[in-house]
């Protein structure tokens, strides 16, 4: 079940749009942030708020990368390693996030901090090797900068 | 050339409506609300624009079509996707200078007869959906968006779609489809979205970089905008150039600069003086180029006769010590990754040239594999649904036509001697 504060925003971002249907990827985003990631309540939530068959909902849901189809960490470390990035020594940084943090592509940290996803281009080339963290661009990155930069999410 | 595109970054408060309105933003929406909207399009012909998305298709002509089928509403979705690897020359526009694309799409708006917009924006870039979305309540307080647009009878309604992380959602058809609530799958052509499109209404899709050139084609005129740069492709043009140069970054120049110039002149040569060993020019899907093959105007129209194609104006330069057969395998992960799933010969060969071209390089690689990739790309060419499957073929071929040695020699010595910029 959703919050009231959730369909509200739901039924906000429905009236954007000529059909319920369109709505389906931004009612997405806004059930992941409610439960934490796409659990099969979430997915039914998002169907039965906006009449969506809960196998589209579903279907759309995998479709696209930036869904979380299972529990991530607290803060979502998102690197690049397309090739602007790989030839400016993205694939040092996941060793060394790796032997520092040990935190492997696609895992979690033990203690929940940190999940690790591996990005295709984000847009941030000319400053590569660059990631996100969480909703938050950062560029450049040395071995020595991603671990000040880490230190800062709790 | 004054700056168009990129015009007052450097101020802090770029991305601010009085900021825009002080530098003169938004007088090119009150003369274009008083012409009558085909000779908006007829100037847009002048201009010689063409949609700066990678296809380089005339805009005037797209418009013409969607501004001529009877059906109604009509839209205009701004393809906000950026997801070719190594483009990221709509971000600053997006983050930068909103209102300008937010006037172009009004422009246009008017131009084609449609009434509503989407800008569908991809989901890696989160600060600019903030940027975005306050602009836009910002138009709206102004009287630049909603009903009665300065005045007048014109209306147009816009809003931000986001999207969820997958490239094949530039391409206009899957585009739509994502915005109707699907999957990012393409659809057959034709009927063309010009007549069928989101919601089964006309739908011109545009490239953000192609919408924002709109303001001041309007501002100067169609003949005056069309002196700028290349005779056969006119006007301002953002390229974007990664890898190993002295100054990466974004450069609006005349469309048909020379890919060496904008190399060696404006970013200042190859970093820390080493060799240039290849090019990618216009974004990961265009056919690399050797150095020998770099002087070249970097346009729609004369890229394909030098062996390669604008693309997106995403430049990457590779320096001496880059392993080029890693490249390419990076590049069809990519390809792999992104593709959609829906025709057999991209589902399957993406993964087939990926898995060769991993064995390639971990050194693993069999007598008689470059031949392998080449009968696998040539069995995808031509033969898919949407043009990302000929795109990850074409990569695969290029890379071979140009740097074979290299990739017949990690086969026969186990791998390759290429050692990587340190961090
Ligand atoms: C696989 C694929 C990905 C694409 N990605 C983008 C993109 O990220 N942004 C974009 O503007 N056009 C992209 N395009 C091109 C669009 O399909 C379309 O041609 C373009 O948005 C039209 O706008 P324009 O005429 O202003 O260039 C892509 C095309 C393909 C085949
Ligand atoms: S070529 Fe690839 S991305 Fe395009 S429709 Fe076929 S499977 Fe999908
Ligand atoms: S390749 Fe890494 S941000 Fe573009």
């Amino acid at each position: 079940m959703f919050s009231e504060a959730a369909v509200r925003e739901i039924q906000e971002i429905r009236a954007k749009y000529p059909t319920a249907r369109a709505a389906l990827l931004p009612a997405i985003y806004v059930a992941q942030r409610e439960f934490g990631w796409l659990t099969p309540e979430a997915y039914e939530a998002v169907s039965d708020l906006l009449g969506v068959p809960r196998a589209i909902a579903r279907g759309v849901g995998t479709f696209y990368a930036m869904y979380r189809q299972k529990p991530m960490g607290r803060h979502v470390v998102q690197l690049c390693t397309n090739v602007s990035c790989m030839i400016l020594g993205a694939e040092r940084l996941v060793d060394f996030l790796k032997s520092r943090f040990g935190l492997e592509p696609g895992g979690t940290t033990q203690d929940g901090r940190f999940s690790l996803v591996i990005m295709e281009c984000i847009g941030a080339c000319g400053t590569a090797p660059a990631m996100l963290v969480n909703d938050d661009f950062y560029e450049n990155l040395t071995e020595k900068s991603i671990e000040e930069i880490l230190g800062k999410y709790r | 050339m004054e700056k168009v595109l990129l015009k007052n970054i450097e101020n802090p408060h770029s991305a601010d409506i009085d900021e825009y309105k002080k530098a003169g933003g938004y007088r090119s929406l009150s003369k274009a609300l008083d012409m009558a909207s085909k000779d908006i399009i007829e100037e847009v012909k002048k201009a010689g624009l063409r949609g700066r998305g990678g296809a380089g298709f005339p805009v005037a002509m797209k418009w013409t079509f969607a501004s001529g089928d009877p059906k109604f509403p009509k839209y205009l979705l701004c393809n906000a996707d950026e997801g070719e690897p190594g483009t990221f020359k709509d971000r600053p526009i997006l983050e930068k200078n909103p209102h300008l694309l937010i006037e172009g799409m009004v422009i246009s708006g008017y131009a084609l007869g449609a009434e509503y917009g989407y800008i569908y924006l991809r989901g890696e870039y989160p600060a600019a959906k903030d940027i975005l979305n306050k602009a836009i309540s910002q138009a709206y307080e102004n009287g630049y968006l909603g009903d009665g647009i300065l005045g007048k009878k014109t209306r147009f309604h816009l809003a931000v779609h986001q999207g969820a992380g997958a490239y094949i959602c530039g391409e206009e058809t899957a585009l739509i489809e994502s915005l109707e609530g699907d999957k990012g799958q393409p659809r057959i052509k034709p009927p063309f979205p010009v007549n069928v499109g989101v919601f089964s209404k006309p739908t011109v899709v545009n490239n953000v970089e192609t919408l924002a050139n709109l303001p001041y084609l309007i501002g100067i005129g169609g003949e005056a905008y069309a002196r700028i740069g290349s005779p056969e492709c006119p006007g301002p043009k953002i390229y974007c150039v990664s890898g190993h140069v002295e100054r990466p970054g974004v450069y609006e120049l005349p469309m048909g600069t020379s890919l060496k110039d904008i190399i060696y002149t404006h970013c200042g040569g190859i970093k820390g003086g080493k060799k240039l060993k290849a090019v990618i020019p216009g974004g990961i899907s265009t056919p690399v180029l050797p150095p020998e093959k770099i002087d070249c105007p970097m346009d729609f129209v004369n890229m394909p006769k030098h062996g390669s194609m604008l693309g997106s104006g995403a430049v990457i330069v590779m320096d001496e010590t880059v392993c080029l057969v890693k490249v390419c395998y990076r590049a069809l992960k990519f390809f792999e990754h992104e593709s959609c799933g829906k025709c057999t010969p991209c589902r399957e060969g993406t993964g087939w040239l990926r898995s060769i071209l991993g064995r390639i390089e971990s050194g693993e690689g069999m007598e008689g594999d470059v031949d392998l990739l080449l009968s696998v790309a040539g069995n995808i060419i031509g033969k898919t649904f949407c043009p990302l499957g000929d795109g990850a073929a074409s990569v695969t071929q290029n890379f071979i036509k140009h740097f074979r040695p290299e990739f017949e020699a990690h086969i026969k010595n186990k791998g390759c001697g290429a050692r990587q910029e340190k961090l």
